[in-house]
């Protein structure tokens, strides 16, 4: 980075002079070499531009550094940290790396390891969605630092899982900037012009301070834009050089902004008169929530909006928005009757109205529509306020009838008090007669899901519906909190254990980039651990190897958690999708040895997860395949995790 | 184990629509194996139980319902032509779904009862 201003006495080149001086004579090898290849003695094979670390390079940056001049003044990052401590982030989940040596130095040494606490990953990915799945316990984001090219690469669909979930997440990559003074070879590959333009397309903000007070207003900013709803990551590149200097004395003060939070976005006063008119008058209004409710108090809004107008929801499990235990809890086929439709934070309103076939000709699918052709639609939705080009998470567009770009949560008690207003009072008989329907369609409906379990009850391999009652059975007094985005595969504890609370379920990762599960959990189990919570991890086999290094993470920084693996031993939805081109080509899908077609399974040989988990500090116990089995296995495993430890079942299940 | 069927008017008749000519034998071993072999496993679970796909077992719907449904489908399930999967195969498959028990009833079920 050019630098305007003098340099201080002692400079960040200085003291890197002592390490680089391994680095220095790297520096003079390249003209030795011309020389010798231009008097034609030698007849040196051409080099490549970018050359791959020499070993005295690869030394300076693994090896143990020489003894080094000590460095004067009070480090910048030491301030940095002054920055960080000001905004209550207590956890900082991180794979460590030399680009951001200087802030971690002070970080632990200088800030004490506290607020935030330093906790020791195995990947970035993982680091990035311990602290997605942090939030959404906690409602309070984590920061974690990066290195700035292969360790953001490596935390890259971490972050996209947090930008389709609206979740924040602070991350901060290390990026050393000067190419003239960092130091040769791994360091100058690990650096960028510009880090942030690999995560620019699905972050909400990112930015390059340049200065120490450049960086206060940037980390501020940073947060503050992230935890403005729709929330979601920003990013900071985070110079090395700046993080390394002492303060300079510029005959200006460095000052911390104060951080006020944004209040979220409401809906506009006409609008929300209107769609309650709207739901007021409806013959069969439904309500349809996804990432509706972010806290206790969202749940019991929705629930009140509901039974004011009687009115079926659906909740689709972006978040837990409605308890599954409310008579007015329907499936997603109940929008089939509506006549009026209220989408809350929806992440896809156009397969709310219409269905997609993966069953067309030639495999190209077929549009359907589920609602009536005068159903009206209201969207309540902050996401519209965050619209990137390049990715496609926004969806296929649907119009809508009353569009609110605006947080549901901020909105819902607006929209209820409206909507009392609005009910004329001869609708008051046909609402509550509505609700009577619905109280019997739902002890109906009851009925049917545990029948449905009922089915392959002892079977081996385990029913899906079985393991999760047999995990049931052992939580249900317990103040228990789901971390895992397992029900999205069977749903059963969605369907048969009783959630009421807004952490009894944390919904998925948001761009089902599969390997989230894992680190999630745990990062969910580090704010549950906190709030004396008993976390259940109903964990993927598949999500599980993508980074199986945060079991280690959990184990070593004492973050409990029950984990009881979904081994169907095959990545399942692939599975399906093979068959079923195999189908469409009418070709017998080949399988090789395994019993999924070739390449879809997990298996040949099985992986033993638990001997895994048992190796990176865990109690473990398994294969279990037999039902009878597993209650006595989970009751040992309970207790250790009420003893504080995590704790890991291998069952093999059900395919789903 | 192998089974010989005795099939009513409507299997025979559903007999007669797979080509298979008369009376012939469905053989529920063989269907199981078929079963996993087809990849119906995949989506209805091993024991027909149902999973993204729905249940096909206990009570299978009438064969030529069956197998009607199969070669053709409505909707996510995807249609198998006879080229990848055989009549034969497919009433094997049938009489297999027919040997697959009825569930205990979930009221006889602590787990399903807490």
């Amino acid at each position: 980075m050019a630098r305007k201003q003098p340099r201080p006495e002692v400079s960040r080149r200085k003291f890197l002079a002592g390490a680089a001086v391994a680095g220095a004579t790297t520096a003079l090898a390249p003209p030795v070499a011309k020389a010798a290849a231009t008097d034609g003695s030698i007849s040196a094979p051409r080099r490549p531009s970018a050359l791959p670390p020499t070993m005295q390079v690869a030394v300076a940056e693994t090896a143990t550094p020489k003894e080094l001049p000590r460095i004067g003044g009070v480090p910048g990052s030491d301030f940095m940290v002054d920055v960080i401590k000001t905004l209550d982030i207590k956890y900082l989940p991180s794979n460590p790396a030399s680009s951001f040596r200087a802030i971690h130095e002070s970080l632990i040494n200088y800030g004490g390891n506290k607020m935030p606490e330093f906790l020791t990953c195995a990947h970035e990915e993982s680091a990035v969605a311990m602290a997605h799945g942090y939030f959404k316990v906690a409602g309070k984001p984590l920061m974690t630092l990066c290195h700035g090219t292969v360790g953001l690469q490596h935390a890259a669909m971490g972050i996209y899982n947090a930008w389709c979930d609206r979740v924040p997440v602070i991350v901060v990559g290390g990026n050393d900037l000067d190419a003239a003074h960092r130091p040769p070879g791994v360091p100058t590959i690990h650096s960028a012009q510009d880090i942030n333009a690999l995560v620019r397309d699905f972050t909400k903000w990112d930015d390059t301070p340049v200065s120490l007070q450049h960086f206060a207003q940037s980390f501020v900013r940073a947060y503050k834009i992230a935890m403005t709803p729709p929330y979601g990551p920003v990013a900071i590149s985070l110079d090395a050089g700046l993080q390394q200097e002492p303060i300079r004395n510029n005959g200006e003060k460095l000052y911390i902004p104060r951080h006020v939070p944004t209040s979220p976005p409401q809906g506009d006063s006409g609008a929300v008169k209107e769609a309650a008119r709207l739901l007021a008058n409806a013959q069969n209004p439904v309500i349809v929530a996804d990432r509706a409710a972010r806290s206790e108090n969202g749940v019991r809004l929705l629930v009140e909006l509901a039974e004011i107008l009687q009115a079926q929801v659906i909740d689709q499990g972006g978040r837990m928005n409605f308890p599954n235990t409310h008579y007015l809890r329907r499936p997603p086929t109940a929008v089939g009757n509506a006549d009026v439709i209220l989408g809350l934070e929806l992440t896809d309103f156009w397969a709310i109205a219409n269905a997609y076939i993966d069953n067309g000709e030639h495999g190209v699918g077929v549009n359907t529509s589920r609602i009536k052709p005068e159903t009206k639609l209201i969207s309540i939705n902050a996401s519209e306020l965050l619209t990137k080009a390049n990715y496609q998470d926004f969806q296929r567009f649907q119009s809508v009838d009353v569009s609110m770009p605006a947080d549901a949560e901020a909105t819902l008690p607006a929209l209820i008090e409206a909507v009392k207003a609005a009910i004329p009072s001869d609708r008051k008989a046909a609402i509550e007669k509505r609700g009577e329907a619905a109280r019997k369609a739902y002890a109906e409906q009851r009925e049917r899901i545990r029948q449905a379990a009922a089915l392959a009850w002892d079977a081996s391999p385990i029913s899906t519906a079985r393991m999760s009652m047999e995990i049931w059975a052992h939580i249900k007094d317990l103040d228990w909190s789901l971390v895992s985005v397992s029900g999205v595969g069977f749903n059963w504890p969605n369907r048969l254990w009783p959630m009421e609370k807004h952490y009894r379920w944390l919904g998925a990762s948001g761009g089902y980039g599969v390997g989230y599960g894992a680190p999630a959990s745990v990062g969910a189990a580090l704010a549950n651990r906190d709030l004396g919570r008993f976390s259940v991890n109903i964990q993927a086999d598949g999500d599980l190897m993508y980074a199986p290094g945060v079991l280690w993470t959990a184990a070593r920084h004492n973050i409990p958690q029950l984990a009881v693996m979904f081994n169907n031993r095959g990545y399942h939805q692939e599975v399906m999708h093979v068959q079923r081109l195999s189908n469409f080509r009418n070709r017998v899908a080949n399988l090789g040895n395994d019993m999924g077609p070739i390449g879809t399974s997990i298996q040949n040989p099985d992986i033993e997860y638990h001997k895994l988990a048992e190796s990176m500090g865990w109690w473990a116990k398994g294969p279990i395949k037999d039902p009878a089995q597993l209650g006595p296995a989970l009751k040992e495993a309970v207790a250790v995790v009420k003893s504080g430890q995590p704790a890991l079942l291998n069952v093999w299940t059900q395919p789903r | 184990m192998r089974l010989v069927r005795r099939f009513g008017p409507a299997a025979l008749a559903a007999g007669l629509a797979l080509g298979c000519g008369g009376a012939f034998a469905a053989s529920a071993e063989k269907g199981k194996a078929a079963y996993i072999q087809h990849g119906c496993w995949q989506c209805h679970g091993m024991q027909a139980q149902g999973g993204p796909g729905p249940k096909l077992a206990p009570d299978p719907i009438p064969i030529e319902t069956f197998t009607a449904f199969v070669r053709t489908t409505n909707r996510a399930m995807p249609p198998y032509s006879e080229a990848i999967l055989s009549n034969d195969d497919l009433a094997d498959i049938h009489a297999y779904l027919q040997t697959i028990p009825k569930p205990a009833d979930y009221k006889s079920i602590p787990l399903l009862n807490q």
